[in-house]
């Protein structure tokens, strides 16, 4: 069993953070990984990447976002709960050296997977630049460890009530017609905000990676359930990625993907808000 | 004497009791119900007791099949188990699952005149008796040797390699990627036809003997075959199965509704998904089903729709009936349920509506011409005969691949050109110091049976390496 350690509700309870014994996945796990993790026997298998890993406390940190009823069951959980299952780590690192200037644009709860990568391309010594947003002030999360994590940040929100007002690639194309040298563009968030970050930086030629989060099963290249389009080629982003070369993703066909069962989920959430309604009378 | 074999003669083969095609087409429970003791013992006085068994050439593991079936005729079960114990540590398995008739029922001398004893559902039988009947005694334990093996994977290779060992007195950790153990034995074959309730049972019995068992391991990722020497491992057997999908490559094929064969049943058995909502696994529902393939992977998928409520299931496969590869039950079975085969019949492309969801699919006929390396003979596509079937669930069974997750962290193993790990047949030693490996992931996709006994024979080379050298 997996036992909680730590529990913060963010963003107005709608991201909630985990920190979890799991020593062997601690030990090993670098940023970029994911787990997949069952709350319990009848759960289902849910990819989560790693926001954080202390190997000398043997805890990994999971940052998510309350989207359904796995996720909202997960947010009942409290500090001595504990998980079913938790596997991994699972998928590539991301591939961090010394190439320059780094710009990591990240949307929503993309920011949690961003921040170890963010941490990771300063360490390395580049030179980092951070944009993040969200729809409102109150749904920002990370400000603080972003800032740490990168040289300069730039915040953004949709209605302005933080920040610059609008969306993280209005920000980045700042950067970009600077026509300074920047070597790469790392970009985590929701799949539209991705996919027109890389539509932006396409024109301007640099080099722009995604970690994409299509729906998983096993997570180690047994199923094919994750299979994303990538420069023509069928690729798992289990094994493969999950991190790829955004210009060549073909985005359209992941968010069809993403939606294979908003029917049966729909259910479950209502279902399972029904049963809690009953027990707690 | 001489009217006593007139009078075997007469016993015709037991029939196996059935739940009804219609009945059972709607539900997960197991098809065939078993023997009951008096039909077992009458099935068993028709095995002539040959001194020499031509049967036991068929069984890859030799079992001592007349042996294992004279006790049963006699009402000794548990003399019966015993017997078989001593070649199989799956009997309930294989008497479930074997190609029976294309291995030991194949060789039975009764063959030639009327039908084979019924091999497979006399193991069956005795080890189903043994399990709720019978109390279990453990088999003895060898005293410790101090020596630790790690075995990779939990399908049939790696219980029977951990099984052999621990008895031989090693230590016995084997790491599995799932959080279940039993491999294709849970995830794959399906309750109907395998309940899980067998393969826990069989489980249960090697951690009763001592075996530690980590789940949620993926080897090439928590710990790399090197790092598990480092852990102190002295030896390390990799039955890890033939786990990476194959897809057609034909267009459309990412639409939904279109899952390969391992994604689908997964989701169903080893998720539950047939349970959904109940368990929180989803799984689209298809009225009118495609399944790609005729194999045993083809014909349990086939099933599985008609079980989740599908209108329509047909099998559609590019050779014609006498090359499907699936065991000859299997068939029968998906028949008898109400599953259509459409032969010489390929699929060319898939077609989706605005949702990305499959909605049909582009075939073409074929016809058989020249045998292939495969000895059979080669589909060619018929040209100009393409038609389109309405479709809203496809599963994909045109086979497996090897998984490259560790052959790809392991320095030292050499794969064959087909990603498959290379290993001597008569030891399962690979090139690399203190890796074994069998199974699927050796031969590519086959058969419990071959992987048990693959297991089988690099336990004895492990324990000999430990004992005395490589
Ligand atoms: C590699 C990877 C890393 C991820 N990391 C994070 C993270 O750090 N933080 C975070 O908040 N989210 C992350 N996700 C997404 C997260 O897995 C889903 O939000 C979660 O599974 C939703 O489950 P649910 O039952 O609450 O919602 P549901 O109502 O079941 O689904 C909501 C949406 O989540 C997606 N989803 C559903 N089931 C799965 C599944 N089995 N696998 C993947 N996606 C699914 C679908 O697009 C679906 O429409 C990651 C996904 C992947 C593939
Ligand atoms: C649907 C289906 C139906 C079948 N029907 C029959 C039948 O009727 N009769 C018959 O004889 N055979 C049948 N087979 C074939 C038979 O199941 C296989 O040949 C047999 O299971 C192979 O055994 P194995 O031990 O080599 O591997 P598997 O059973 O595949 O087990 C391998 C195990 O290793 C685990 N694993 C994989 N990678 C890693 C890793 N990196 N780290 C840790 N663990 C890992 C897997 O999760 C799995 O649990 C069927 C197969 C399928 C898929
Ligand atoms: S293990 Fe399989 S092949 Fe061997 S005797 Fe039993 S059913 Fe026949
Ligand atoms: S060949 Fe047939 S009759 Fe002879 S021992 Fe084997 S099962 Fe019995
Ligand atoms: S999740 Fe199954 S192959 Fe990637």
């Amino acid at each position: 069993m997996f036992e909680i350690f730590e529990k913060a509700e963010l963003a107005q309870g709608t991201v909630i953070s985990n920190v979890i014994k799991a020593p062997s996945i601690a030990r090993k796990a670098k940023p970029g990984q994911f787990v997949i993790l069952r709350v319990n026997e009848t759960g289902e298998r849910i990819p989560l990447t790693m926001a954080d890993t202390d190997p000398e406390t043997g805890t990994i940190t999971l940052i998510y976002q309350v989207v359904g009823k796995s996720t909202a069951l997960m947010k009942s959980l409290n500090v001595g709960d504990a998980f079913q299952d938790i596997c991994g780590p699972l998928g590539q690192p991301t591939h961090i050296e010394k190439i320059g200037t780094v710009i990591c644009v990240g949307g929503g709860t993309g920011v949690a997977v961003l921040h170890p990568i963010t941490k990771g391309m300063k360490e390395a010594g580049n030179q980092v630049v951070a944009i993040i947003g969200a729809r409102t002030r109150d749904l920002l999360i990370l400000e603080d460890k972003m800032a740490q994590a990168s040289h300069e940040l730039r915040v953004c929100t949709d209605d302005g009530s933080y920040g610059h007002h609008g969306f993280v690639t209005e920000v980045l194309k700042e950067y970009l017609d600077r026509k300074e040298p920047i070597a790469m563009i790392v970009a985590i968030g929701p799949v539209p905000m991705m996919k027109f970050t890389c539509k932006l930086t396409e024109g301007y030629g640099v080099k722009t990676m995604v970690s994409l989060n299509p729906i998983m099963v096993d997570g180690t290249g047994m199923c094919g359930c994750c299979r994303v389009t990538v420069d023509e080629v069928t690729r798992f982003a289990c094994v493969d990625g999950p991190e790829f070369d955004g210009h060549k993703v073909n985005f359209d066909e992941l968010i069809q993907r993403q939606r294979a069962y908003l029917e049966q989920e729909k259910q479950a959430m209502e279902r399972f808000q029904g049963l809690r309604c009953q027990c707690k009378g | 004497m001489a009217e006593e074999v007139k009078k075997k003669e007469k016993i015709p083969r037991q029939k196996m009791p059935e739940q009804d095609p219609k009945v059972r087409a709607r539900n997960f429970d197991e098809v065939p119900l078993g023997y009951s003791p008096e039909t077992a013992q009458l099935e068993a006085s028709r095995c002539l007791q040959c001194k020499k068994p031509t049967c036991v050439d068929g069984c890859p593991v030799q079992i001592d099949i007349p042996g294992f079936i004279k006790p049963i005729k006699e009402g000794d079960f548990s003399g019966a188990i015993m017997k078989l114990w001593e070649k199989t540590s799956l009997p309930a398995v294989c008497g479930r699952v074997c190609p029976q008739e294309a291995q030991c029922e194949a060789l039975c001398i009764l063959g030639r005149k009327e039908e084979p004893v019924a091999v497979g559902r006399l193991e069956r039988f005795a080890a189903d008796r043994q399990r709720t009947m019978g109390e279990f005694k453990l088999p003895e334990k060898a005293a410790p040797t101090g020596k630790k093996v790690a075995v990779v994977g939990s399908g049939p290779s790696g219980l029977t390699v951990a099984g052999d060992l621990i008895l031989k007195g090693h230590e016995v950790t084997i790491f599995e990627a799932f959080h279940k153990t039993g491999g294709v034995l849970i995830y794959g074959i399906p309750e109907f036809r395998l309940p899980k309730a067998i393969v826990q049972a069989e489980v249960d019995i090697l951690e009763k003997l001592g075996a530690k068992i980590v789940r949620n391991a993926v080897i090439g990722r928590t710990s790399t075959i090197d790092e598990l020497f480092d852990e102190g491992f002295d030896a390390v057997y990799i039955g890890v199965g033939a786990g990476l999908p194959v897809f057609m490559n034909v267009p459309g094929e990412n639409l939904i509704g279109i899952y390969s064969a391992n994604e689908y049943l997964t989701r169903s058995n080893l998720m539950k998904a047939y349970k959904f909502p109940e368990y929180d696994t989803p799984i689209v529902l298809g009225k009118n089903v495609v399944v790609l393939g005729a194999g045993n992977v083809a014909m349990d998928s086939a099933r599985t729709a008609l079980r989740l409520g599908a209108d329509s299931v047909k099998i559609v496969y590019r050779r014609s009936r006498d090359e499907m590869p699936a065991r000859g039950e299997e068939i029968h079975h998906a028949e008898e349920e109400g599953v259509e085969m459409h032969l010489l019949t390929n699929p060319t492309r898939f077609f989706g509506d605005d949702q990305g969801r499959v909605v049909a699919m582009e075939c073409i006929k074929m016809e058989l011409g020249e045998p292939d390396a495969s000895g059979r003979r080669r589909p060619i596509p018929i040209k100009g005969s393409e038609f389109t079937m309405e479709t809203d669930l496809v599963v994909i069974s045109i086979g497996a691949g090897a998984n490259p997750l560790i052959t790809a962290t392991t320095p030292g193993l050499q794969t064959n050109r087909r990603g498959y790990i290379m290993a001597d047949p008569k030891t399962g030693k690979t090139f690399k110091k203190g890796v074994w490996a069998g199974g699927d992931i050796v031969t590519g996709s086959a058969t419990v049976i071959l992987a048990m006994g693959a297991g089988r024979i690099a336990a004895n080379s492990i324990h000999e390496y430990l004992m005395i050298g490589w």
